[in-house]
């Protein structure tokens, strides 16, 4: 593998935990990999699977969804439907052939800044050994052809 | 006034579009009053250098049903877009890729294999698959080629409308006849279909508690006739598909599959009605969350039934 190869990774962090979670990670100093693209949501709940797909298929090499731990959610069952979706999700990205590794979904509270930190390097480290996850370069998806005028 | 000229084209598709364009009865012949057909492979013996010898433009609407799977297919469909003024993308294949798209979940390769070498009823001792050119005595031979992953005729050409369904029903196809006829065709771009989910027209008694502690499948049981199929625990597309087929299944009591495609707003049917069936397990134990969610089986060829060349992902990666 190329030594060089770093990957992007999009995390949907919820706004009440894993947020705050993140942000106590940086003013506590911690270090971890500057791969993730925080992406700040009202709630775990709130991430449709279109936008993992859609940041799978647009350049991203993996996918972290974070919310609150069960029973914690601010509007009651927002991170059950997410635990859901993801579990389904995940069945559906292996029929489509990416990794189980690459899309994680975890529950990180305001408190756990060290797990958000050791979760983004476990994750980084994980994508790092399976090599960039180049969806457009298969030429999957086609861009359709505009309508002249 | 001149007769209109329409092009009628079937690509990768299994001929029931065509069937569909017949099943609008005696209005077929309303067809033929306004309109001279100059290709309709399944019916009239026109050849494909009849349409190269037509002007370019000159054929005012072609209905084009079928996915995009080998290259005798996207020529036809560049050949047709250049004669023609206005492209219909007829039915589900040609809209969002259709059954035939839910090849993508292969490629050619392993395609060939499987047709060629593994079906029990074939011997193929000599590894022989199709080639797009072989010489004979008598010259050379061609044949297509077969494409790794089937397109939609977006995908491929620039399209002026849709018209989804598999197959369309007689009434959009009849509604769309007469704005041809009258000249009052929507502006491009248009799906000719209700801008509204299918669950909005359905006739079934719905409850506020959508939730469930088990899917099951059609075969396993015979569903309540009256009640909303999601309710019983039964994968039903309505949630993520477009209305205007009638509710054709539904009255027959199976759930909707997805034929119409998304309703407007949603860009990937599949993830939408993943989420919406994901959203009805009803469990706060993760063990019993997986076992309801393991009772859907086959998610990809399930959500994209119909829209596999559509979706976000495409294909599955090669």
């Amino acid at each position: 593998m190329n030594e060089e190869y770093e990957p992007t990774i999009i995390g949907f962090l919820c706004r009440w935990c894993s947020y705050l979670g993140a942000d106590l990670a940086g003013t506590s100093r911690m270090h971890y990999p500057a791969n993730l693209i925080p992406i700040r949501v009202m709630c775990s709940g709130r991430v449709d699977p279109t936008f993992v797909m859609r940041a799978l298929a647009d350049g991203a090499d993996g996918v972290l969804i974070a919310g609150c731990h069960p029973g914690d959610c601010h509007y009651q069952c927002g991170n059950y439907r997410a635990a859901g979706r993801y579990s389904l999700l995940c069945d559906m990205l292996e029929q489509f052939g990416v990794e189980k590794e690459r899309v994680r979904l975890e529950w990180i509270s305001a408190a756990e800044g060290e797990k958000f930190a050791s979760v983004v390097t476990e994750m980084t480290n994980d994508i790092r050994r399976l090599g960039p996850l180049k969806w457009n370069g298969n030429g999957a998806k086609a861009d359709s052809p505009a309508l002249e005028e | 006034m001149d007769k209109l000229k329409f092009a009628i084209y079937w690509a990768a598709s299994c001929g029931g579009c065509d069937v569909a364009i017949l099943d609008i009865n005696e209005k077929i012949l309303d067809v033929a009053e306004i309109a001279d057909i100059v290709l309709w492979p399944i019916a009239l013996d026109f050849k494909y250098k009849d349409v190269e010898a037509l002007p370019d433009g000159s054929v005012d609407v072609c209905l084009f049903n079928g996915a995009v799977r080998n290259s005798e297919q996207e020529e036809l469909a560049k050949l047709l877009r250049a004669k023609s003024k206005a492209m219909v993308a007829f039915g589900a294949c040609a809209c969002f890729g259709g059954i035939p798209s839910l090849g993508n979940v292969s490629d050619r390769e392993h395609i060939f294999r499987r047709v060629y070498q593994e079906t029990a009823s074939t011997a193929n001792p000599d590894t022989v698959y199709p080639r797009t050119v072989t010489e004979v005595p008598e010259g050379r031979l061609e044949l297509p080629e077969f494409f790794d992953t089937v397109k939609s005729l977006a995908q491929v050409i620039p399209v002026e409308y849709f018209i989804p369904g598999c197959p369309p029903p007689p009434d959009l196809i009849v509604t769309v006849v007469n704005a041809i006829a009258t000249g009052q065709l929507p502006p491009p771009g248009a799906v000719i279909a209700p801008d509204k989910a299918l669950c909005d027209e359905c006739e079934r008694e719905r409850s506020e508690d959508k939730t469930v502690k088990e899917f099951r499948r059609p075969w396993q049981f015979i569903a309540d006739k009256e009640k909303c199929f999601l309710e019983q625990g039964l994968v039903c597309a309505g949630p993520g598909t477009r209305a205007g087929c009638g509710s054709r299944c539904i009255k027959a009591n199976m759930p909707c599959r997805g034929c119409f495609g998304p309703p407007p707003g949603v860009s990937d049917q599949g993830a939408k009605l993943l989420s919406a069936m994901a959203s009805l397990a009803d469990s706060e134990d993760p063990t019993e969350m997986a076992a309801i969610i393991g009772g859907i089986k086959d998610p990809l060829g399930t959500f994209y039934r119909f829209g596999m060349a559509n979706s976000t992902l495409g294909r599955v990666k090669l």
